[in-house]
């Protein structure tokens, strides 16, 4: 029996601070597990990473292995990955083909790429008995809620929270401004997935990816070798792609504040809504050309003008419309998150967009990242830390105002940590909504 | 070129990465001269259709070693230290004419970073070049036998 009951779990939530037992309580961990990653949806993946019928890719989301296959009629579907009759896992390769069924490689039962129960080897033993009336004999059991949004496929384990669109709401053309830098608004997973494990609790890592006043001290090693080495160039000198994207790094606090942010129901964000380190990536011409014939000159503009920091789709994946990024974030334990940051190609697009997207990843979000080394220090060493006595609680009292807790959607300056205040306040809503006491 | 030079080489380069006398390890590499760790490993076939763990040049490695002089490069507290473990090279190519040859080394590699400890295992192609009468890198290749797997943060360099 756990000892956090709902009122428990609320009570680790203050107005403007948390209690440390969030990120270093295993117990809450296992909750989470069962309650929080259950009533959230989740990024599964990417449609492009199964383009033709048989093909599949296996994730795993709170503790559950999944296995998304495209359909023989062009569908997706997400089964679990384990057989009917005994749990095996039916494949265990990060991504491949199945061709027209899925076959147990332990006693070759055979299913549809639906996950129907197609053959069962020595059949005449089951006569009799109640296999086909139970679980196993309904074959493979699929995840009920999926929703794919411009290719991006999300899942909710459980039956209970809201639906997809009430509970991305205003957060997902953020996912928009990312596919529509297409010409033709689509995009392709390629260039290979970045994957890194890092030992602290999953929700210091999305915190950060919000966190505004940390890059002037946290990066500062980075950042000041940036600028040595490219002191004395001419201001109008072209930046080799790497420094373009490195340098802003640096950029001072007013800068941050001043991109602004805003948060919207069920934890999601969008910080840098006025501009961002990446708005001052160097023109293309040919590409915007493309764009304009594509949308016409309002629409592309509009599109290409929009470049925030990272837009959060609470609670696995942090977005980057330029360059086309996204992390996900999936909680291995307590102590443990995998971060995959994944690389795009926008078809039809200039071949340098691509290029950025590969280069941003390889330098920012890399296990060999010069600037990725002090961020996940610092992490490690926080979940080290919250074990000190003395102080149990995390401050997220940076511009509070009592006024916000009235709202949902809510436009603010860019260092105020109402974008971490508003995933904890989801965190209690989908921790405790399916918690009977 | 002869073999038993370039092997000593190899040894050397490795030595000075496990010394920390990173200006002199950056000196070795000729000016159009690159680190690579491709990250699908030995089966990569190039750097610009599929990405990359590290793919420096001259200058992203001088920002790599200036970064790590500074004493605010937080996570080089304490600082990291780090064994290459070698085999015997072997000579893939020669070519005399160009003063050029590629030379294959499997290793393993050890970090250890305060109670943190990563080992990684893969291997090596140097592709080295005679200039000024200097044998120089101009491109080293770390192929990760651990490709696909989580990595944790690698602070130096494989």
């Amino acid at each position: 029996m756990s000892r956090y009951g709902r009122a428990d779990i609320a009570a680790l939530v203050e107005e403007d601070r948390v209690h440390r037992d969030v990120y270093v309580s295993a117990e809450l961990f296992a909750l989470e597990q069962r309650h929080f990653f259950a009533n959230t949806w989740t990024y599964l993946g990417h449609a492009s990473q199964v383009p033709e019928p048989g093909d599949y890719i296996t994730v795993e989301i709170a503790g559950r292995p999944l296995l998304m296959v495209r359909q023989a009629d062009g569908g997706i579907r997400v089964l679990y990955n384990r057989c009917a009759h005994k749990g095996a896992q039916l494949v265990t390769d990060a991504a491949g083909h199945l061709g027209r069924t899925i076959r147990c490689p332990y006693h070759a039962w055979a299913y549809k790429l639906d996950g129907s129960l197609l053959a069962v080897p020595a059949q005449a033993g089951y006569d009799g008995t109640r296999l086909k009336d139970c679980e196993t004999g309904r074959g493979l059991s699929a995840v009920k809620h999926v929703a794919i949004y411009r290719d991006f496929v999300f899942v909710k384990l459980s039956d209970a929270g809201p639906g997809f669109a009430d509970y991305f709401g205003d957060v997902l053309p953020s996912l928009d401004n990312l596919a529509d830098r297409s010409p033709q608004g689509r995009l392709r997973v390629e260039g290979g997935v970045l994957r890194n494990v890092i030992h602290c609790n999953w929700k210091m890592y999305l915190e950060n990816v919000n966190d505004t006043v940390h890059p002037l001290s946290a990066h500062e090693s980075a950042t000041a070798a940036a600028k040595a080495l490219w002191a004395g160039q001419p201001d109008d000198a072209p930046k080799p792609m790497a420094m373009e994207q490195i340098l802003p790094f640096g950029a001072g606090f007013e800068f941050f504040d001043r991109m602004g942010g805003r948060v919207y129901a069920n934890g999601h964000s969008v910080l840098g809504v006025n501009f961002s380190i990446h708005s001052g990536y160097g023109g293309l011409p040919a590409y915007e050309a493309a764009m304009t014939a594509a949308y016409g000159e309002k629409r592309a503009q509009a599109i290409l003008q929009q470049s925030p920091q990272n837009a959060v789709c609470f609670p696995s994946l942090a977005v980057k419309g330029s360059p086309q990024v996204v992390r996900v974030i999936r909680p291995l334990a307590v102590d443990r998150t995998l971060i995959e940051a994944w690389s795009f190609r926008a078809e039809g697009a200039d071949e340098v967009l691509f290029q950025r997207s590969m280069t941003y990843n390889r330098l920012v979000f890399s296990p060999m990242s010069v600037v990725a080394h002090d961020d996940v220090h610092l992490f490690e060493t926080i979940q080290r830390g919250l074990n000190a006595g003395g102080n149990e609680w995390v401050s997220l009292h940076r511009d509070f105002n009592r006024a916000e807790l009235d709202q949902e959607t809510q436009t603010v300056n860019g260092a105020n940590e109402i974008l971490m205040r508003n995933q904890f306040r989801a965190w209690v809503k989908f921790m405790t909504l399916t918690m009977d006491e | 070129m002869d073999e038993r030079h370039l092997f000593e080489f190899i040894a050397h380069e490795a030595r000075l990465l496990d010394e920390r006398r990173w200006d002199e390890w950056l000196a070795l590499f000729s000016d159009d001269g690159r680190y690579w760790v491709p990250l699908a490993g030995a089966a990569q076939a190039d750097r610009d259709t599929h990405n990359s763990l590290a793919d420096e040049d001259r200058l992203l490695l001088s920002l790599r070693i200036e970064r790590l002089k500074n004493p605010r490069a937080h996570s080089e507290h304490p600082p990291t230290r780090c064994q290459h473990v070698l085999q015997p090279p072997s000579m893939l190519r020669q070519d005399p004419d160009a003063g050029a040859c590629e030379l294959h080394t499997p290793f393993i590699y050890f970090e250890l970073r305060g109670e943190r400890k990563i080992v990684l295992a893969g291997s090596y192609r140097h592709h080295l070049v005679r200039a000024a009468g200097q044998i120089r890198i101009r491109l080293k290749r770390v192929d990760l036998l651990d490709v696909g797997s989580a990595l944790p943060a690698i602070q130096l360099f494989p």
